[in-house]
């Protein structure tokens, strides 16, 4: 070897692999406006569809005439539930086990539900028609609070389920009740509450949000009825989903459709189930023999598709006097609204949210929960979430908090005392999941030491005593989270939808002059699949990151696949990916061997070549493997060098996390002001540190919203009073606070790779962070829980109550 | 509806078409002229992913009829670029930075930062933050958006970019 040689570790740079702050392939498109988004596909001949929807949140409709609608120049057809009757498409199945209306049935049950559907030659002329759609109501009595929904006299919401005493997941004990769902042991519970000296209960509301992807649900539906065969295009976070729904319901062979999701403007969970709007188009293009575009505006975006939450956690923790967590108990209502549309794996109604013993060794634990009906738009979907985890963390981070208060302790010093250790992982949890691996306090004293948690706490020991003297009117909190995420649903005994179990897959081909391409089942919808896919193929494979092409979205060329959501990405296609490199790797060894004329064992890899062990000047590199993979393979071996891979996951992961954040209260405008917020995640393996960073920040800035503002608020007439942006908070760049990010790594043991997922660690384990910091500004006054959301409006009303305003 | 006839300037050509009264600016680049960079995320002026520079000034083409536009100069993201093909320097800046993630808010944000610089050549973090508090982001948390503007304004300025220290 001359001095020119490029070493190993040059090598490896060269190939931006694992661990490389690759800059995105997707932005060179982005940063040009060369993206391609549903509402850029443009057709020939197509039709543009609108939603003429109800004003009222709960009525009989008595009379639909569509005959000016269908006057207005430009207007092709007006499709009504009468319409789709006769394709059987007036109701559809939602993905937890409901059924949903697709039109107005006979009746409406929340407000902006879909009544009639107006498809024009313009966008202009479709809303002209569906401003013209005479609809006839009776307004019939509403409910939109789930804790008033199985009163006796709560009105019925589904008349449709009248008599039905079974749901999807077991009896129904009131007419607007939908599944009771418990996990854990609860006379063990019991027991451990019986005898603890210390317990707290709270009732911890989660509020209504909504997930907002800045860009809004959309589709272009087209069916060729020469070939029976129906392409759709649209915002689809899981596109084979869509395809085999789409097959199921409107019985055109799997094989005739063609789910097609391009580049997708944020998802957070938005875009995972199917709604009117895709059924409506698919049966429009049908009826009008040409393609129909349908556009969500944010109003409908906010008001009718896809809320999250709305879970109301009636919590209690159960521990010794010095603070050692013995038991917990939750029992929740869980609000759907009209249908149960909740994005879960199919078995777990409640999601997975029975990871609420969090990070702590808690021996006993049982929870509840009711999922109820109400007069609000359908759903329940997992906003950046992991199906509920987000509310499981939210409860059991506030709960420990009050605990500690209670206890007289320091939240970090029960925290530390009650984290489970690095010693008993894998660890189960009273409820029964496996967590893989975790070093928890070291992240949390890493956390501590980098913010001088010990000083804030002086500072804000001296600020209270300011405060009581009469010398500031500002009130500091710090907000301690430790969380414990589940993702990467799931393995298939625990988890599928639909019956479809939630494995996930990678094909990938290397092309003869060593370049490649990788097709999987996911759909990236910001987190930069194109980039980081290709990182994993490059270490893997030893082939540089730019010369691999990631493919997702069309189902045509990709393996099957779940999609992405609950941040099954990276532990299960990142999984799938590198399994289909090792089978690749397996025959690439082999034809080295050939060529090298060695046993396959003789043989061992260095970042892009199989060299002969203790001869290194005698190797083959990846490239000239794949060149020689199809034309000198081993007699009787297959040309090519292509693998797929379905990985069905033995686990799922458990990234983590310690947040600390510090806010400074004005008491008497109620102004909260983030001074530093801190973020320690530990999701594994890291593939790009960058796109990790910019998923923290972006997290922790919807669960700033979250926390600090948002709320989908219905009046007591079932009026959605937070449907634009003008009402529901967004955070701009003004409010947005600084983030500070830091990490450990403690791989996954059963992962290929060792990663985790990441990107809804920041908005689970964000939102507590903030909550509990507001709640601390005042715990100190003996305010135990203030619900959320901190906008200064409530906070005002906080310090009001306590008697801070004289 | 009658259609009224308009000119103007878009990316540097000179666009002549009919449009209904009503038709939004946004609209009539997206629908009728394949200018699809800018993007329709709300429909109440909220959002900015619509933003264009038109005769000089930041403008959310959600907002303004195609008619009001009559006779102005508008650049979109699709105009941004260098006039010999190479970025300009805020789109090699938000890509360095890590400055987008779904990229549906990038047009419009790096439109409006196109303006914002010229403003103010040399903004601070406040200045920036409170210059593109017109366009919401949904993904970034911003930070990243307002060390790719910094980037650019140093690279525009001939001087090093030196990241802020964490």
């Amino acid at each position: 070897m001359n001095d020119m040689t490029p070493t190993a570790a040059e090598r490896a740079e060269k190939l931006e692999g694992i661990g490389c702050k690759r800059k995105r392939v997707e932005d060179v498109r982005f940063t040009q406006g060369k993206g391609n988004y549903v509402d850029d596909i443009k057709l020939p001949g197509m039709l543009y569809g609108e939603f003429n929807r109800s004003p009222y949140a709960h009525a009989r409709v008595t009379k639909i005439d569509t005959a000016k609608a269908a006057a207005v120049p430009g207007v092709v057809a007006v499709i009504t539930a009468e319409t789709l009757k006769t394709v059987n498409l007036a109701w559809m199945p939602t993905l937890a086990g409901d059924v949903q209306m697709v039109l107005a049935d006979g009746y409406v049950l929340f407000q902006n539900q879909e009544v009639a559907f107006v498809i024009a030659e313009s966008r202009e002329a479709a809303a002209d028609g569906a401003d013209l759609v005479e609809v006839e109501y009776e307004q019939l009595p509403v409910n939109v609070d789930p804790l008033k929904a199985m009163a006796p006299d709560a009105p019925v919401i589904r008349e449709d389920l009248k008599g039905k005493t079974e749901g999807a997941h077991g009896k129904r004990k009131h007419a607007n009740h939908i599944f009771s769902w418990q996990a854990g042991d609860k006379a063990a519970a019991d027991a451990a509450f019986a005898k603890a000296d210390v317990t707290i209960r709270e009732m911890i509301s989660y509020p209504r949000v909504h997930p907002c992807p800045l860009e809004t649900c959309q589709c272009v539906a087209s069916f060729d009825k020469i070939k029976g065969e129906l392409t759709l295009y649209g915002t689809f976070q899981a596109p084979h989903v869509i395809r085999t729904v789409g097959s199921l319901i409107s019985k055109i062979p799997e094989h005739k459709i063609h789910v097609i999701a391009p580049d997708i403007g944020g998802g957070f969970g938005n875009k995972v189930g199917a709604y009117p709007g895709y059924i409506c188009s698919i049966v429009a293009s049908i009826v009008t023999g040409v393609p129909v575009k349908w556009t969500e505006s944010r109003i409908d975006n906010l008001s009718t598709t896809a809320f999250a939450r709305d879970f109301h956690m009636d919590m209690e923790l159960a521990a010794t006097r010095d603070g050692k967590l013995l038991g917990l108990r939750c029992y929740t209502i869980a609000d759907h609204g009209a249908f149960d549309a909740c994005a879960n794996a199919t078995k777990w109604p409640a999601g997975l949210f029975s990871i609420i013993s969090g990070s702590y060794d808690i021996p006993a634990a049982y929870c509840l929960v009711d999922g109820v009906y109400t007069n609000k738009a359908p759903g329940g979907v997992a906003y950046r979430c992991s199906f509920r985890v987000t509310e499981a963390a939210y409860c059991i981070e506030r709960a420990i908090d009050i605990m500690a208060q209670k206890l007289g302790m320091d939240p970090a010093d029960l925290r530390m005392k009650n984290l489970i250790r690095r010693e008993q992982f894998p660890y189960t949890s009273a409820f029964g999941w496996q967590y893989d691996s975790g070093d928890y306090q070291t992240a949390l004293k890493k956390a501590m030491e980098s913010v001088d948690y010990k000083r804030l706490r002086e500072e804000q020991r001296q600020k209270r005593e300011a405060f009581k003297r009469g010398e500031t009117r500002e009130l500091m909190g710090i907000g301690v989270a430790f969380f414990t995420e589940i993702v990467g649903a799931g393995p298939s005994r625990a988890c599928d939808i639909l019956g479809i179990a939630m494995f996930d897959s990678a094909e990938i081909r290397i092309h003869p002059t060593g370049s490649g391409i990788c097709r999987l089942g996911t759909k990236s919808q910001g987190q930069g699949h194109e980039t980081t896919y290709a990182q994993i193929i490059a270490t893997e494979l030893g082939i540089a990151a730019d010369s691999i092409t990631v493919e997702e979205g069309n189902t045509d060329t990709a393996p099957y696949g779940l999609g992405t959501y609950g941040s099954r990405s990276t532990p299960v296609s990142g999984a799938a990916t590198a399994m289909a490199c090792r089978k690749i790797k397996a025959k690439a060894q082999m034809i080295a061997a050939y060529m090298l004329e060695v046993h396959d064992d003789d043989l061992e890899w260095d970042v892009d070549r199989f060299k002969v062990r203790g001869n290194p000047e005698r190797f083959k590199t990846m490239t000239e493997l794949a060149w020689a993979a199809y034309h000198q393979v081993p007699p009787g071996m297959e040309p090519g060098l292509e693998a797929i891979n379905y990985y069905d996951p033995p686990n799922f992961t458990y990234p983590f996390g310690a947040y600390i954040c510090v806010v400074d209260i004005d008491v008497d405008t109620g102004t909260t002001k983030v001074r530093r917020f801190y973020a320690l995640d530990d999701c594994g393996t890291r593939i790009n540190p960058m796109i990790i960073e910019g998923q923290i920040h972006g997290g922790l800035t919807e669960a700033f919203g979250i926390a600090m503002g948002q709320e989908i608020h219905y009046d007591a007439d079932g009026n959605v009073t937070t449907a634009s942006f003008l009402d529901y908070f967004l955070p701009t760049a003004v409010e947005t606070p600084h983030w500070e990010t830091d990490w450990t790594t403690t791989p996954s043991p059963h992962h290929p790779i060792g990663a985790k997922g990441v990107g809804e660690s920041p908005n689970v384990g964000g939102v507590p962070c903030f909550s509990n910091a507001v709640n601390d500004a005042f715990a100190f006054l003996g305010s135990t829980h203030i619900q959320m959301p901190h906008d200064h409006w409530r906070v005002w009303t906080a310090a009001e109550k306590l008697g801070l305003h004289g | 509806m009658a259609k009224s006839q308009v000119a103007m300037k878009i990316n540097g050509k000179t666009v002549e078409a009919l449009v209904e009264p009503r038709t939004l600016l946004i609209h009539f680049l997206r629908d009728q002229l394949n200018i699809t960079g800018p993007h329709i995320g709300c429909e109440t002026s909220h959002c900015g992913a619509c933003t264009v520079d038109l005769d000089g000034k930041s403008v959310k083409s959600c907002t303004v009829f195609a008619v009001q536009a009559n006779g102005s100069d508008i650049v979109t993201i699709e105009g941004i670029a260098n006039p010999d093909g190479t970025l300009h320097a805020l789109q090699e800046g938000f890509r360095q930075m890590h400055g987008l993630q779904c990229g549906f808010c990038t047009p419009g944000m790096i439109t409006r930062a196109y303006r914002l610089l010229q403003e103010n050549n040399n903004p601070t973090e406040a200045e920036i933050r409170y210059g593109i508090s017109g366009n919401l982001c949904r993904c970034t948390g911003y930070q990243n958006i307002v060390k790719a503007i910094q980037y650019a304004a140093a690279k525009l300025n001939g001087v090093p970019f030196q990241e802020a220290a964490e």
